[in-house]
């Protein structure tokens, strides 16, 4: 009974299509499930259906057929309002290519989501923006434009921003795909340092075998369907 | 709903485009500029054309006019009365030029509360006797306080007081008529009336309308003058002019008054139609070009933010990702455009404020308008809201398809298609 009550993620039987230019299944009856505290990675090779799976776990993507429950509730068919809302309370995103606004600063990247939010003030969420940034020794670039960085530091700060509602889960696509070496292992050093440290659920997609041996749980795919979790 | 963050981030993409921004707001800034320039410098000429004759026309003119009696002895014979009676060369009665009972009708009038004032008038028929010639003319005898209050009588009497007008005797030439006879201010002429009493005035002023020939005809005294040339008693009236609050009830207050009174009423939209259509036809073109100046500012809006979303797709799939709905996104770009709208809007109706300021000092004289030194600007307030409410309008109106755009980007296919 413990065990259900930790579920964050479970999907059941989920299909997708591509029906361009073919008709083609790109996800085949996908189902797992992640536990809170979990860092989980997804592993496949390239064309496997892996950033898909991720953009329908995430709610941006609606269009497929199957079951996706979030905390307990059961969130695929809900409006597309209701799903923002979702998105902006329970889970953090890390893209690929950093993603800062560059029309704001660094502190304000990190403050956006939260004033979307509207839980806390202004400064307090400022505070609060400070501190995440504290954790990827960021705190003293908060007043740069985000085009002012370098990529390692713009995805130190896209993870703080992930971080700034406390969601429930955080996802990556390819998070250190864009970066040299030395930023990846710091990159990667950080997610480690979310899972031990404040317990983060995290369910990262990558190709980079080295950064699945690290994570608690991978679960690996071929060809639309999860061979191993 | 939080506003303060869809305008922080709506200010932050116009910041980051301050350029096309500034341009886009500069256009709307220019035609809203033109709008009520071209919109108070046409109605401005409008009122002054219409009030050359608009002004001295009394709204309802009261009067009796010179025609056969209606009812001829022969019809009301009980012996013809089933008979179709054909007369001849009927004269017509010697009916009155006076208004019967002038006193009692004025009075009545005056406390209609739809009448904003009454001036009674009477015009004689004279000969101006120049030596051997004889000039024909028209005095009318006017009530000098109420013509000026009433018609704009001052403004057209262009040397000389009016007010020496209620001296007996005296009388203010036309421009035309006194340029014929010579006859300077101070001056006296002989005037014969058409019953043939001879009467020495003297000049006091001229009045000029700017109709050449109005002012070659017409002279005006005041009413016991023309009573004392005409040899009738106080009472003697032959107009009653009317001046009413609404202008465009005449014709029914006419009629009503006409049957009340059993009098002939003329109504100043009957006498004057066509210079109702001349001013909305010229303020509908004024209009036409003043709104398309507006629209062709609402698609440079339209394409600066169609640019702007093309730029910004990053910006608005990760907004999207992080937790705007399409709604969020959709009023981002609205109040991008409005504000646009309200900034342009407000700077042009300044700059159209001060360009009528301008107008209104470009000199403009001419011997037609004695009144007229400088173009005439209108600034009723009426453009001005109407050029804010359209500036508004058509910036939505431009932000609302790109905003709809940006509202329905689908944010995986930016950020998986990088």
């Amino acid at each position: 009974m413990r065990e259900t009550d930790q579920i964050v993620l479970e999907s059941k039987n989920i299909d997708k299509f591509f029906y361009n230019p073919t008709k083609t299944q790109v996800l085949k009856e996908v189902s797992f499930s992640i536990n809170r505290g979990e860092f989980v990675s997804v592993i496949g090779k390239s064309g496997c259906g892996k950033s898909t799976l991720l953009y329908i776990l995430s709610t941006m993507d609606t269009d497929y057929s199957g079951e996706l429950f979030m905390d307990g509730e059961k969130i695929s068919g809900k409006s597309s309002s209701f799903l923002s809302q979702l998105r902006n309370e329970k889970i953090g995103f890390v893209f690929q290519f950093h993603y800062l606004l560059n029309e704001f600063s660094v502190l304000e990247n990190v403050m956006i989501p939260g004033l979307k939010l509207g839980k806390y003030s202004r400064e307090e969420l400022e505070h609060r923006a400070l501190e995440k940034l504290r954790i990827f020794d960021m705190q003293d670039h908060a007043k740069k434009k985000a085009n002012q960085l370098s990529g390692g530091q713009k995805q130190r700060v896209a993870i703080a921003r992930a971080l700034i509602n406390d969601p429930l889960l955080i996802m990556g696509d390819e998070p250190t795909g864009n970066l040299d070496k030395k930023n990846s292992d710091i990159v990667f050093n950080k997610f480690k340092e979310l899972a031990k440290e404040f317990g983060q659920t995290m369910l990262i997609v990558t190709h980079d075998p080295e950064f699945a041996a690290g994570t608690d749980r991978t679960i690996e795919m071929e060809d639309g369907r999860v061979i191993r979790f | 709903m939080k506003w303060s963050l869809i305008f922080e981030i709506s200010k932050a993409l116009m910041v980051a485009r301050m350029k096309q921004t500034l341009i886009a707001a500069t256009g709307v800034m220019f035609s809203i500029t033109m709008f009520v320039a071209l919109l108070g410098f046409m109605n401005g000429l409008n009122t002054m054309l219409d009030g050359l004759v608009l002004n001295r026309t009394p709204h309802i003119r009261f009067y009796n006019e010179i025609r056969p009696n209606p009812n001829q002895p022969i019809d009301q014979s009980s012996q013809f009365e089933n008979s179709l009676n054909i007369i001849r060369s009927i004269k017509p009665s010697t009916s009155r030029l006076s208004i019967h009972n002038s006193e009692a009708i004025i009075k009545t009038l005056e406390e209609d509360s739809r009448v904003l004032g009454v001036s009674p008038k009477i015009s004689a028929q004279v000969f101006f006797n120049v030596g051997t010639i004889d000039l024909t003319g028209i005095v009318s005898g006017i009530d000098v306080e109420k013509e000026a209050e009433l018609f704009a009588f001052t403004d057209y009497v262009t040397t000389g007081n009016y007010a020496d007008l209620n001296q007996t005797n005296t009388i203010i030439l036309g421009k035309g008529a006194a340029d014929r006879m010579l006859a300077d201010i101070g001056d006296v002429v002989q005037v014969t009336t058409a019953q043939g009493n001879r009467v020495q005035l003297k000049v006091v002023g001229y009045y000029q309308s700017g109709l050449g020939d109005f002012d070659n005809v017409n002279s005006f005294a005041s009413i016991s003058t023309v009573q004392k040339m005409l040899g009738e008693p106080a009472a003697y009236i032959t107009d009653i002019q009317v001046k009413l609050k609404d202008l465009n009830s005449a014709p029914s207050l006419a009629r009503e008054f006409g049957q009340i009174f059993g009098i002939d009423a003329d109504d100043i939209q009957t006498v004057n139609a066509q210079f109702e259509t001349g001013t909305s036809i010229r303020s509908m073109i004024s209009y036409a070009v003043g709104i398309t100046l507006l629209v062709v500012s609402g698609f440079g809006i339209y394409n600066i933010l169609n640019m702007m979303i093309f730029e910004k797709l990053d910006t608005i799939a990760i907004l999207k990702a992080i937790g705007f709905s399409s709604q969020d996104v959709n009023r981002i770009f609205i109040a991008i455009a409005l504000t646009i709208g309200l900034v342009g809007g407000a700077l042009g109706l300044l700059f159209g404020f001060l360009a009528g300021l301008g107008i209104e000092r470009i000199p403009f004289e001419t011997a037609a308008l004695p009144t007229i030194k400088t173009f005439p600007v209108d600034f009723n307030p009426k453009y001005y809201l109407i050029g804010g409410t359209f500036s508004l309008i058509t910036t939505y109106l431009a932000g609302f398809f790109p905003a709809r755009k940006a509202s329905g980007i689908d944010p995986v296919e930016i950020i998986r298609g990088k």
